[in-house]
């Protein structure tokens, strides 16, 4: 029973952390309608900066300055925040899916510093001893991750207080405006690229941060964690939950993880050891197959918005085989 | 430094170029970034691999022909895995693109695009498992042609294949009615439509040519390196980048590009380090972002 609640504590904590990824891509994607395929790169630049803000020193790599938790997570979500300002201020001019190619190089070029930037990252090894929150509990699992949970619980809360709040506010009105109708809300005198690099660099943050909690959560990360997967995985939580419903990011991370981490204790039950590694692709055909197939049949999602409109900076042309195969 | 570079840069260049054919072409007609292209690539690697053993199952060893490292069935086997790449494309045009095109929703295009290409190398990955696998495992002499570079028989046969195939679509493109068609519709689709350009048959062939191009480069890599699920994938960056440096829309363009991020990688890995290769395309794309978006070739969007 005691084991069954910790382990229960474990999973909604990771789901979560997982949430408040969502939570920063609903606001890039779900308000704003910016398309970010990188993600696992942002949630990453947390990860390492929060990781190398608060460990204790290393000699083998840069730093380990040994400040507290909190300040980790205040350093991950200005240099998270920082790097996604900066890819949007390099293609929020450009055409919507520049920003969707120049996310996917992103997180390909963060991977490459963390496998090879060794003095900065401990390369493929990664980076141990991240200091835990309650870390003195770590003798008492139970308490250990109820408390952990209970930190994340409400980290997730306030950035989903805060997002609500921020999307009713002027500031989101004119995110939505611009999503639905570009033209109108820059007719009203409204920037549309600045207001999209903050959305863009709000996101980020929140990603950084989701990242560093989870850094402190494990103690240990390591490159791997932040291969293209993630980013697929967090997409579909969204698409699932509802793009642009903030309760729908969070339902549908916890809905998603929970599918995913069930599916994974299956295939380690049904298949033999040495065929882990093939089950584990067959459970990404599957939610692959469900993302494509949930696009295609209820593209909003548990709780989305109503439908939107393309995002397009220059005058929407009509795609080419509009008619379908039928024509 | 040595002037290897360049040959080694000459080969990546002719993959990358290959693949961002097909790249430029669905952007520019079908105007979305298709992030499974990469995965065609590998699935039309394991169909050519695939009959080329079912080949040698069925006639024995076949001697390769004379200094290359392989024989007849291989060069079958590329044209049925061509053929097979381009049926892949066709229908997840059908069962996926089209319908969700329909919708008019231009970047839920892409999202599905990403999904799909997850999910097809998974599907590699599960069919055929993560460990890489070869056409052909002799070793060839490299020739020494002067000022410190070597070559293979088989890199020559290659860059001369990739020079013919660039020829042909560049003809196609510019000389027949279909690649006229083409570009029309990729410069504005809806005058395309009033003068009566049948849409579905030209996203048919962008479709085709796309797909059995990104076979060859995908079989390409497979004889020069190696093969593997994630071979097309990590092509993704790469390709995006030289379709935008050459232009959206530009076959030339795609190609120049190709090339030229092939050399910068090659020269990247003389002097840095074979590690930081993948970060040459990214740079380039950052650059051409900030200082010509249009890219070499593009035309600005009417």
């Amino acid at each position: 029973m005691i084991d069954l609640i910790g382990y229960g504590a474990f999973f909604l904590t990771t789901a979560l952390i997982f949430s408040l990824v969502t939570l920063g891509l609903n606001l890039q994607w779900g308000l704003t309608g910016l398309f970010n395929v990188g993600l696992a790169g942002f949630v990453a630049i947390g990860a390492y900066t929060s990781a190398l803000l608060t460990t204790p020193d290393d000699a083998a790599r840069l730093g380990g300055f040994g400040l507290p938790i909190l300040v980790g997570w205040l350093g991950a979500m200005i240099v998270g925040g920082i790097a996604a300002a900066l890819t949007g201020m390099a293609t929020l001019r450009l055409r919507s899916d520049y920003l969707a190619i120049t996310t996917f190089g992103v997180a390909v070029v963060v991977q490459l510093v963390a496998l090879n930037a060794q003095k900065l990252t401990g390369g493929p090894f990664g980076i141990g001893f991240i200091p835990r929150p309650f870390g003195s509990l770590a003798e008492k699992p139970l308490l250990f991750n109820l408390s952990n949970l209970a930190v994340v619980a409400a980290v997730t809360l306030v950035a989903y207080l805060a997002l609500e709040h921020l999307s009713r506010s002027p500031w989101g009105r004119v995110l939505k405006a611009l999503r639905e109708d570009e033209r109108a809300a820059i007719s009203l005198g409204k920037s549309a690229r600045f207001y999209r690099v903050q959305a863009f660099a709000v996101g980020g943050a929140i990603m950084a941060l989701a990242g560093a909690l989870q850094a402190h959560f494990t103690g240990f990360i390591a490159p791997d964690n932040y291969l293209p997967i993630l980013t697929f995985q967090v997409w579909v939580m969204l698409i699932v939950g509802g793009s642009g419903s903030n309760l729908g990011a969070v339902i549908g991370s916890i809905l998603v993880w929970g599918i995913w981490a069930g599916s994974g204790t299956l295939t380690s039950v049904l298949f033999a050891p040495e065929q882990q590694a093939r089950a584990a692709s067959l459970q990404i055909v599957a939610i692959g197959v469900m993302l494509c197939i949930i696009l295609l049949i209820r593209p909003n999602g548990l709780f989305g918005d109503r439908l939107r409109r393309p995002r397009s900076g220059k005058p929407a042309k009509v795609p080419a085989g509009e008619s379908g195969s039928g024509s | 430094m040595s002037l290897q570079f360049v040959i080694d840069g000459l080969l990546t260049g002719s993959m990358i170029g290959l693949g961002a054919i097909g790249v430029t072409l669905t952007y520019s007609i079908l105007r979305f970034s298709n992030f499974a292209h990469g995965d065609f690539m590998a699935w039309g690697t394991y169909a050519t691999l695939a009959v080329v053993s079912a080949i040698g199952a069925t006639f024995g060893k076949v001697a390769p022909i004379a200094p290359l490292s392989f024989g007849w069935p291989l060069l079958v086997a590329l044209v049925v895995g061509m053929a097979f790449t381009a049926l892949l494309a066709l229908l997840l045009d059908r069962v996926l693109f089209s319908r969700l095109r329909s919708q008019g929703q231009a970047i839920i295009v892409v999202m599905a695009s990403f999904g799909a290409s997850m999910a097809l190398r998974s599907l590699l990955e599960f069919t055929f498992t993560s460990r890489p696998t070869y056409f052909s495992r002799a070793i060839q002499i490299a020739m020494p042609v002067g000022f410190g570079i070597r070559i293979t028989p088989d890199q020559i046969a290659l860059l001369l294949l990739t020079a013919v195939l660039v020829l042909g679509v560049h003809l196609l493109m510019t000389r027949t009615q279909t690649g006229r068609a083409m570009q029309a519709l990729s410069q504005n689709a809806a005058l395309a439509r009033i003068v009566g350009i049948d849409v579905a048959s030209v996203v048919r062939v962008t479709w085709i040519i796309g797909g059995a191009l990104a076979c060859v480069a995908g079989v390409m890599i497979g004889i020069l390196v190696q093969i593997r699920p994630f071979m097309g994938f990590d092509m993704l960056l790469p390709m995006f980048a030289a379709a935008i440096l050459g232009g959206i829309g530009s076959i030339p363009g795609a190609v120049l590009g190709g090339l030229i991020i092939g050399l910068a990688e090659a020269g990247a890995v003389q002097l840095i380090g074979a590690e930081w290769r993948a970060a040459v395309s990214f740079i380039i794309l950052m650059a051409v972002l900030f200082v010509r978006p249009i890219g070499l070739f593009g035309v600005r969007e009417r």
